[in-house]
């Protein structure tokens, strides 16, 4: 995808979010190497699972932007009512277009059909700026608006997540999640559903292949067989593996994963390790890792990130951060004088 | 009358018979599972057909003629449509709407001003009922879009408002909808092999009411099994994880508003050819309440289960409570008027419902398995704390029906 081996995947500059009073991340400079495991620790609200909503799009940033592949995507949105423009100009010049046919013809016919033309221009470009399909973005970008993606738009764009909570469709299967993670690669529209049948199995035939991969995908976080289980009735372990399908799903070129190993056992611990590893080798993912767990981030990180107050305090290769006085410090205090 | 163990232990005795039966069930049952589609329509057919024969057997054939039951059912039918297509909305994308009945009126209305000589048009009438579903669908997409951050409760609100809003215009604006009177001489539709459409032969009505069920049973299956319908899914789950794994909610429940209402709006206009008028004070409150307790009590998320829900409350309505009032007089016992007592009667309905039976008559294998599978772990595992929502929006618990 990069043409320059050297730009990372990607980079954020000056990072900041503000609740209110509260500075939950403060100037961030922050990147991820194509390729790399990237590890994001620091205390309990230092503000990394902020930082991480704030890459995939939940909440924008106050100050600060974030490139993915080259491409700015979170920022604080710039020129935002010049869209305006976008919403009612279409209809605007439809229903001078509408009028002049009328003057021109004198058919009444002509004038309603122009006018209900001209409507449905301003209902259809109303609705883009609602549901901002690509297109729509795409001519943002030529008036030159800026609005933040949203977490879709990340999905689409190759960010796929996990939640530290899981946040899983409980009462639906493991292989209904995945295909829901898999949503945006998928192509059929409503219009195939309910055209839907032996003679155009556009849908049927799709929704086969991509039953298929989901069973792949499952078999490699290894849960293979379990695809019609309830994802509530899975084992704690499971559904972690399960969530970390769901968000492969979309084929992502980034994973973030927001504490993979909480409140698992040893055992399971290893195995996830092993799994995040095999993720990388195997397919080529770049990974950022959000871990309380320090066995993990040492075994698997190629480089980690330390945050603490919304700062970030050291960055470096996991011998470099274990040395560093200041992480010391953030997470065992000042030594006494 | 239920069909005992012994019964069926009786019928053993006849090898042949079991022997086909068990010969023909499972494929059969196969067939069906395989082809919904056909499924739906042979469904459909074999109870539009049955209904007729059923209605002149005893004990019904005392209560009304054949003819007016027939009429009964093209009206329950109407029901069956609304209750299906708010499915779409309340029980597949999981968005409480409580004003369903306003896109029924706009659908009626649409077919009023397409073809009445109140408006001087007379367009045909499938160009309208497509013209109907459509103007729905807009309204649907023009409501959705700006409640789009709400949900649950407030949600609810704001749609219960727009239902208010609707029928309130149309009152109002009587220069262009006669007001009060209501638009009138509405025209009858003009099918083709289906001459007689007349107030006195409610055959033409009946048939063409199964037409449409069956038509939008299908469609709406269809979409249902679809990546539409899981997305719907997702959505009801859990809107922010749905979000994240790429689905545009935006979308998705806009989507989930306009097919709803178009479903409506299809209704509507065939309740305005029907009934040859429209008036306000045919949308009321009280239509979108019926419609919503419809697919409660049959079974919501389940299509067979809200058709079912639908036609027996209609029934219930419509027949039950008149005959009771009828039999109570025959005996010459006091009583109250039981028709007045409806709504409350309903409400008790559903109390009771939601007591013993939360999945509704006929639920879905998801929401059955949903429903008690909380049960069977004894916890509140359907209750997510305050805490789990770690750190994302808070807006974001899931408030559910």
């Amino acid at each position: 995808m990069n043409p320059h081996a050297s730009e990372p995947l990607l980079h954020a500059v000056k990072v900041t979010k503000r609740f209110g009073g509260l500075i939950a991340v403060n100037e961030v400079d922050f990147t991820i190497p194509e390729g790399a495991i990237v590890s994001l620790i620091g205390p309990n609200g230092a503000g990394k699972t902020t930082l991480f909503n704030i890459i995939a799009g939940i909440y924008d940033p106050t100050l600060g932007e974030i490139d993915f592949k080259g491409q700015r995507m979170v920022a604080r949105p710039e020129n935002v009512r010049r869209a305006t423009i976008l919403w009612f100009a279409p209809g605007m010049i439809l229903a001078a277009a509408a009028f002049l046919a009328y003057q021109v013809t004198g058919s009444q016919l002509v004038g309603a059909l122009g006018g209900l033309i001209a409507i449905a221009g301003l209902v259809i470009m109303l609705l883009a700026g609602v549901a901002r399909p690509l297109w729509y973005g795409r001519l943002l970008g030529r008036i030159g608006v800026f609005l933040s993606a949203r977490p879709n738009d990340m999905v689409v764009a190759g960010i796929g997540r996990t939640f530290q909570n899981i946040r899983l469709f409980q009462n639906m299967t493991a292989l209904e999640n995945v295909l829901v993670g898999m949503h945006s690669k998928l192509r059929a529209n409503w219009v195939h559903a309910i055209i839907d049948s032996r003679l155009a199995p556009m849908a049927t035939n799709e929704e086969r292949a991509a039953a298929a991969r989901a069973e792949e995908l499952l078999t490699l976080v290894g849960l293979p067989g379990k695809g019609h289980e309830l994802a509530k009735n899975l084992p704690y372990g499971d559904q972690r593996r399960l969530e970390i399908a769901r968000a492969m799903g979309a084929d992502p070129a980034l994973l973030l994963l927001d504490e993979p190993t909480a409140g698992m056992n040893p055992r399971e611990t290893s195995e996830v390790i092993a799994l995040i590893a095999r993720l990388r080798r195997d397919l080529g993912l770049t990974i950022l890792l959000i871990e309380h767990d320090m066995r993990v981030v040492m075994s698997v990180s190629d480089r980690v990130s330390v945050l603490d107050h919304g700062e970030m305090i050291a960055e470096g290769t996991p011998d470099e951060v274990r040395r560093n006085p200041r992480v010391i410090e953030a997470y065992l205090g000042a030594p006494a004088v | 009358m239920t069909i005992s163990a012994k019964d069926l232990l009786e019928l053993l005795r006849y090898p042949a018979a079991a022997f086909v039966v068990a010969l023909v069930y499972a494929p059969v049952r196969e067939f069906l599972r395989r082809h919904r589609s056909t499924a739906i329509f042979l469904g459909v057919t074999a109870a539009a057909s049955l209904l007729p024969f059923i209605v002149t057997l005893p004990v019904l054939n005392e209560f009304e003629r054949q003819n007016v039951w027939l009429d009964g059912f093209s009206n329950a039918g109407v029901f069956v449509l609304l209750a299906v297509g708010l499915n779409i909305v309340v029980g597949l994308a999981g968005l409480l709407d409580l004003g369903y009945a306003a896109f029924f009126a706009i659908g009626a209305y649409t077919y009023a001003f397409g073809a009445s000589p109140f408006s001087g048009n007379h367009f045909p009438f499938l160009l309208m009922v497509a013209a109907g579903a459509i103007v729905a669908a807009t309204f649907g997409v023009l409501l959705g879009a700006p409640t789009l951050r709400l949900r649950g409760d407030y949600l609810a609100i704001v749609t219960l408002g727009f239902g208010e809003i609707v029928p309130i215009v149309f009152l109002n604006a009587d220069q262009f909808t006669e007001g009060t009177n209501g638009i009138g001489g509405i025209y009858k539709p003009d099918l083709p092999l289906l001459e007689s459409f007349s107030l006195l032969n409610p055959w033409p009505f009946y048939l063409v009411m199964a037409l449409m069920i069956i038509v939008v049973l299908i469609l709406v299956y269809k979409l249902e099994r679809s990546r539409l319908g899981r997305s719907w899914m997702a959505v009801r789950e859990d809107e922010l994880a749905a979000a994240a794994s790429g689905i545009n909610t935006v979308v998705t429940k806009l989507l989930a508003f306009s097919l709803g209402a178009s479903t409506s709006g299809f209704a509507g206009v065939f309740n305005a050819a029907k009934l040859t008028l429209v008036s306000p004070d045919q949308f009321l409150f009280t239509v979108s309440f019926t419609v919503l307790a419809a697919i409660v009590l049959g079974g919501m998320g389940n299509i067979w289960g809200v058709a079912m829900g639908a036609f027996i409350l209609y029934t219930i309505q419509v027949v039950l409570l008149h005959e009771l009032n009828t039999f109570f007089d025959n005996f010459h016992l006091p009583h109250p008027n039981f028709v007045e007592y409806q709504y409350l009667l309903f409400g008790l309905a559903l109390v009771v419902m939601m007591l013993l039976r939360p999945e509704g008559l006929f639920p879905s294998q998801r929401r059955k398995r949903e429903l008690h599978a909380a049960e069977e772990l004894g916890d509140d595992a359907e209750l997510p704390g305050a805490d789990e929502l770690g750190g994302v929006d808070p807006s974001s618990s899931e408030v559910r029906l």
